[in-house]
């Protein structure tokens, strides 16, 4: 190893080495060993059961539709949160960051009172045919809910480091507000975009707590993965439980390298050479 | 395109950074805002580019009142001090980037022939397809200067244009700028606080303070004829001496010096280094060496008088003169001012 001026770089690299083995890879190896303990046909038996496509199903697709709608308007709002100040500005900006800070089922009661038939908007709702309670569309709500703050927190400090001389060159050569905006803000916000939507995303995934209130959890309609490892947990079927766990883990994983790889692609630009 | 700026005024939240400027700029002339930073020149700039609107007083393209007319119609080339380049967009890209969003629709053909002909212009010829972040800082600012030249604009603005490079490449970029205005003959107006530059580069030279105009005229009316203390000291390293000014002479221990306008009362005379002259003995001010500086092209003496002025100036490299030598000091050429 090269000789470093900073002190202490054994000491904290083997500390810092030891405590992410220790927290995030055993863990993980765990649960691909549990998985890895079943034969292969009875692997591919569990993943590929019928109810547990059901809720692959349900669950990709409203994490997609949550981060899609995450992505417009966490963009939106990370935008005015950046560029205007305004009365209450900072209860504003406070509030984007309470998704991460409220215990997610406390986020999950408070949204299934809202929605059910008789609550605020359920009782809105109702009348136009929408039913949210007890549908995907619940599930939508509540993963757009906890994952709001990933787009925000991510897209803001790129947002308030934008070179302002930029947007004036690009007006100076007569540039429309919108051309300025794909072409120039856009581009430069697009790392920070994906980083957002592939936390977003993994977010949703998981989430557990404050879905399970509203979702009304009926297998192959409204049954998050999550729930049915939880099930298989409470079954006492740790292998299955695994199984399914080990889908999850390889979704988000291939989630998060497709968008480093967007990522890496977006960053060319900065590469000197 | 003739500019004229008619007492424009602009006041930021709570203080005033420009206070009724009035300018004219000819077509084609290559003018120079000088002045110390917060003079209000670069707020000038920008209202003439319309990246600030003026809170009063007119601006006049031309004819034309342009005075409300929004940057992206005003049709001035403007380059910003950190070039502002686009970083996601290669060479190529920056420099089409005007003509492409442009009202006035240009085939692909003539934008890149357009983009060679000014990468050949600025001498950046095959670097259309490196990104900002692979070129120099003064290829950077070549490529700002095309990119801004691409819309033809009826006005070329430079915000501090070579403020960021080095000394050298500073040099042979004012030369480069120098030969491309010649060239295409564009209205410029370029913002510096280098005196240097302002002096080597403009046809006319406007000197701010405080957001007010102090002089303008051609570098050598400025640096000939400097009207006040300030001016006298913004464009150059000056000594000055305490003086009382009476029936327009100054009255100083070597005798008196012609103060031409000058009121009767205290004033200061103010002398360039090169105008002072250094002898060991003869007429002039009675001085002792402090500290003798040597330079590649001549030696500078500083001295103090034995009335307790500190006096700088430069002699012939071969002088011979070192630190605690006394000597006589004799003013060659010299401006007096009243005092401030």
């Amino acid at each position: 190893m090269r000789r470093n001026v900073l002190p202490g770089l054994r000491l904290s690299l083997g500390v810092t080495l030891f405590y992410v083995g220790l927290i995030v890879v055993l863990p993980l190896a765990a649960l691909v060993f549990k998985a890895a303990s079943l034969g292969p046909a009875d692997y591919w038996a569990i993943v590929s059961s019928p109810r547990a496509v059901a809720t692959y199903r349900v669950t990709v697709l409203c994490a997609l539709a949550a981060t899609v709608f995450n992505l417009f308007f966490g963009l939106a709002l990370a935008w005015v949160l950046t560029r205007y100040r305004f009365p209450g500005w900072r209860f504003v900006d406070a509030l984007v960051d309470l998704p991460f800070a409220l215990p997610t089922a406390v986020a999950g009661i408070a949204l299934t009172a809202l929605f059910s038939a008789n609550g605020w908007f359920g009782a809105a709702l109702a009348p136009l045919g929408i039913k949210v309670a007890y549908t995907p569309l619940g599930i939508m709500i509540a993963m757009i809910f906890t994952s709001l703050p990933f787009i925000v927190r991510t897209v803001q400090p790129v947002l308030e480091d934008l070179d302002p001389a930029l947007e004036e060159a690009a007006q100076s050569l007569g540039g429309s507000d919108w051309t300025i905006f794909r072409k120039v803000i856009l581009p430069l916000l697009k790392p920070a975009l994906l980083a957002g939507l592939s936390l977003s995303f993994a977010r949703s995934l998981g989430e557990f707590g404050a879905i399970i209130f509203i979702a009304g959890n009926k297998p192959f309609e409204t049954e998050i993965t999550a729930l049915l490892i939880f099930i298989r947990l409470e079954e006492y079927d740790y292998q299955a439980a695994a199984a399914i766990a080990s889908v999850l883990l390889i979704t988000a994983f291939s989630m998060l390298a497709l968008t480093n790889f967007m990522q890496a692609r977006a960053l060319r630009y900065t590469a000197r050479g | 395109m003739k500019i004229r700026l008619e007492n424009v005024v602009k006041t930021f939240d709570t203080f005033r950074a420009v206070h009724g400027v009035s300018l004219d700029i000819g077509s084609g002339e290559l003018v120079a805002l000088l002045g110390p930073s917060g003079s209000g020149k670069t707020t000038i700039l920008r209202m003439v580019a319309g990246l600030e609107y003026s809170d009063g007083g007119h601006i006049y393209f031309g004819d034309q009142d342009a005075t409300d007319i929004p940057v992206r119609d005003r049709g001035v080339g403007f380059v910003f001090q950190h070039y502002a380049l686009f970083p996601h967009m290669t060479i190529g890209e920056n420099i089409a980037f005007g003509m492409k969003v442009s009202k006035l629709k240009r085939s692909t053909e003539e934008i890149e022939a357009r983009v060679k002909d000014l990468l050949r212009l600025v001498k950046l010829d095959g670097l259309q397809d490196r990104f900002p972040a692979q070129i120099s800082g003064g290829q950077r600012q070549r490529v700002a200067l095309a990119r801004a030249l691409a819309v033809d604009p009826k006005v070329l603005l430079l915000d501090e244009p070579f403020g960021a490079l080095d000394a050298n490449v500073r040099r042979d970029l004012r030369r480069w700028l120098r030969e491309i205005h010649a060239e295409l003959g564009i209205t410029t107006l370029f913002v510096t606080h280098d005196q240097e530059e302002a002096l080597d580069l403009a046809d006319r030279v406007v000197i701010l303070n405080g957001g007010q105009i102090v002089q303008e005229g051609t570098p050598e009316q400025v640096c000939r004829q400097p009207n006040s203390a300030f001016v006298m000291r913004f464009l150059g390293d000056t000594n000055s001496l305490k003086t009382t000014v009476a029936n327009g002479k100054a009255q100083l221990p070597a005798g008196e010096i012609d103060a031409p306008g000058c009121p009767d009362g205290p004033a200061e005379v103010f002398v360039r280094p090169g105008d002072l002259d250094w002898a060991s003995d003869g007429a002039g001010i009675p001085a002792d060496v402090h500290q003798v500086l040597d330079r590649p092209g001549n030696r500078r003496i500083l001295a103090a008088t034995v009335q307790g002025d500190t006096l700088e100036f430069d002699v012939a490299p071969e002088t011979v003169v070192k630190a605690g030598d006394r000597g006589m000091v004799r003013i060659i050429r010299a401006k007096v001012f009243a005092a401030g």
